[in-house]
């Protein structure tokens, strides 16, 4: 069995600190602007703090790498070539693309430069897969969160050149990531564009005659009775209307979690798992990061995954193994 | 500068939804035809599992729509995952008379020295991913639905092949492994008992407060508003854009297609186009929120 590489998030240079001691083999990262999927306010790194968090991470035998992962806008490429260009100079550990144009781009520039290929281009099959590593020279693919465990393995035994990384923390895009526009239809502002999904700033919540509504722009993502604490309207996870029933259509409010399923997953021969969350606080991190270092580490000693709760951390305390398991979809 | 309107193409999108066998081939007869129309997709696009209901019948439906004269592109599936799904991305690209539009990266590599159509489901955001397209043989590409004019308009002025983008109907906005349709009736997708087949424009989800937002297609979700562009062809026209799109749901395309073909020609002007569109269509809310850059729901009155 090949021991997977445990990749963590880093939103701030504090958080990298403590991610690395808490014993994660890599974090991700990404520069403070839209060339992110995390542009969030008051997270991600300056070109100074990338240097000064390498050296750190390096120092503590942690590699980094630099999620440029949203796509270039037409007309003014120019921030994500220089993110391209400045996550090589200061030696980062490889740079995660999801743009066809920046993959071209960084291959041709920085031929040295270790490429991943986001979970945002939506890789899912091994001849697409195989493309890209023979395009652009890609060494690992982060996959899309609708494969099950059996056909990832399936895929490791014929993608062999190309090692794969599989979410196994925290946030759960139901939609194929990269292929999703809800949050513009309805805000104007999408992952693929700005690098945001139902962003603050147009969520709104109003006293309704029933309780709280949590609104997204124009339109009621979810209602609250007086007494239930209020969640925030991402749009894929509220609850609609058809056929005259209201349900969670596409996803109840929870997180993925796959403590219980990490054996299988290891055996299945994924190279790296990932922890979502670089907008999550230091505590919530390194309490996941401890969790699955230890579960990881069990496993390669053949002994069982420890019986570690991680449900007071996850989204509505509910938890899910979500596509990783067929019954899901 | 003049522009040259009449080489402007009218595209008829693939069926998206789960139409009854009959009924999807009758559609594609009556656009056969009645139609005027340059081009017209073929192909399942959302769920593999469809296929098998009417692929017997798109000999047919080929050999009607290119006997009228109308180009017929085969769509690719836009999420392959299995086995079987891969073998019939390599299966369309082995009839080598025929032109594909690939939904997904997969086809590329499987199209390698032809030329193609890239569809709206593959990322298409900038330069630097049109000049690679390009060099694989991309020759017709249709747009994100969510770029504003000022992107279509870069992106036109630096493209080589042909760009095209959706001018009516429900827009996709997502794809996904799990099927909605089936959740919505409480079944898994392996046991979906194909109820995707009730809704053929999509199943209307609403807020709890009784707005209409979204259509869900299967494992597709769909915008509930229809795009309708009519007041903004002139400028997409001006800019370069080639080709529009209309999609097919179950109102008149024949008479959809007049209309956008009259608008496309100038021989009518974008108030009277939408007048006729909006009979057409009766009860239908439109929207035109992405190309002006506002939320895509959005519908912004001509200036």
């Amino acid at each position: 069995m090949k021991r997977p590489e445990l990749i963590c998030p880093a939103g701030t240079p504090a958080a990298l600190r403590s991610t690395v001691e808490a014993g994660a083999d890599a974090v991700y990262l990404g520069f403070r602007d839209e060339t992110n999927a995390r542009n969030f306010p008051g997270l991600n790194f300056s070109r100074k703090e990338l240097e000064q968090g390498i050296a750190f991470a390096h120092d503590n035998g942690a590699k980094v790498l630099v999620a440029i992962n949203t796509f270039p806008r037409s007309g003014s490429p120019g921030i994500w070539h220089n993110a391209v260009d400045d996550a090589a100079r200061l030696g980062a550990d490889a740079v995660i693309l999801a743009d066809i144009g920046l993959l071209d781009y960084a291959q041709r520039r920085h031929p040295n430069l270790r490429l991943h290929l986001s979970v945002q281009a939506a890789a899912s099959n091994p001849i697409a897969i195989s493309y890209y590593a023979e395009q652009f020279g890609i060494k690992r693919v982060v996959l899309p969160r609708v494969l099950t465990v059996p056909e990832i393995a399936e895929l490791n035994s014929s993608i062999s050149s190309v090692e794969t990384e599989v979410f196994v923390f925290g946030g759960l895009c139901v939609m194929t990531e990269g292929r999703c526009m809800l949050s513009s239809y309805v805000t104007g502002r999408s992952p693929n564009m700005n690098g945001v999904c139902s962003p603050a700033s147009h969520v709104r919540y109003v006293e309704t005659a029933r309780g709280v509504a949590s609104n997204l722009g124009e339109y009621t993502i979810n209602e609250f009775g007086r007494n239930e604490p209020a969640g925030y309207p991402t749009l894929c996870k509220g609850r609609f209307v058809t056929q005259g029933n209201a349900s969670y259509l596409f996803e109840e409010p929870t997180s993925l979690n796959t403590l219980s399923i990490l054996p299988d997953l290891i055996k299945a021969g994924v190279s790296a798992f990932k922890i979502e969350g670089r907008q999550r606080g230091r505590a919530y991190v390194a309490a996941v990061v401890d969790a699955f270092r230890q579960g990881i580490d069990a496993v390669m000693a053949g002994k069982p995954v420890p019986d570690i709760n991680l449900v007071h951390i996850t989204e509505g305390g509910r938890q899910t193994t979500g596509a990783y398991e067929k019954k899901w979809r | 500068m003049a522009i040259n309107v009449t080489s402007s193409k009218l595209t008829l999108g693939p069926i998206l939804f789960h139409w009854h066998p009959n009924a999807w081939r009758d559609f594609y007869f009556r656009i056969a035809d009645e139609s005027d129309i340059d081009t017209v997709h073929v192909g399942e696009v959302v769920c593999s599992k469809r296929t098998p209901f009417y692929d017997k019948l798109i000999p047919d439906v080929i050999d009607r729509l290119a006997a009228s004269g109308k180009e017929v592109v085969l769509s690719s599936q836009a999420l392959i995952m299995s086995a079987s799904e891969q073998k019939v991305a390599r299966d369309l690209t082995t009839m080598e008379q025929f032109f594909v539009e690939a939904n997904d990266m997969t086809l590329f590599p499987l199209l390698a020295g032809r030329q193609f159509a890239v569809g709206p489901f593959v990322n298409v955001y900038n330069e630097g991913t049109l000049a690679v397209l390009e060099s694989m043989g991309a020759v017709r590409i249709c747009l994100p639905a969510e770029l504003p004019k000022e992107r279509l308009c870069e992106l036109a002025s630096r493209a080589k092949a042909d760009l095209e983008v959706q001018v009516f109907g429900r827009l996709p906005l997502a794809i996904s492994a799990r099927c909605y349709a089936a959740r919505a009736h409480n079944l898994s997708k392996d046991g979906c008992l194909y109820v995707c087949g009730r809704n053929s424009d999509g199943l209307v989800v609403r807020t709890l407060n009784e707005k209409s937002l979204l259509a869900v297609n299967g494992t597709q979700t769909l915008s509930y508003r229809m795009v309708n562009l009519l007041a903004e062809l002139p400028y997409l026209q001006k800019i370069g854009i080639k080709r529009f799109r209309i999609s097919p749901h179950t109102v008149d395309m024949v008479s959809v297609a007049q209309v956008f073909r009259e608008a496309m020609s100038g021989a009518i002007a974008p108030d009277t186009a939408n007048a006729r569109l909006q009979a057409i269509c009766p009860d239908t809310d439109f929207s035109n929120g992405y190309f002006h850059g506002e939320p895509g729901y959005a519908f912004v009155e001509a200036d």
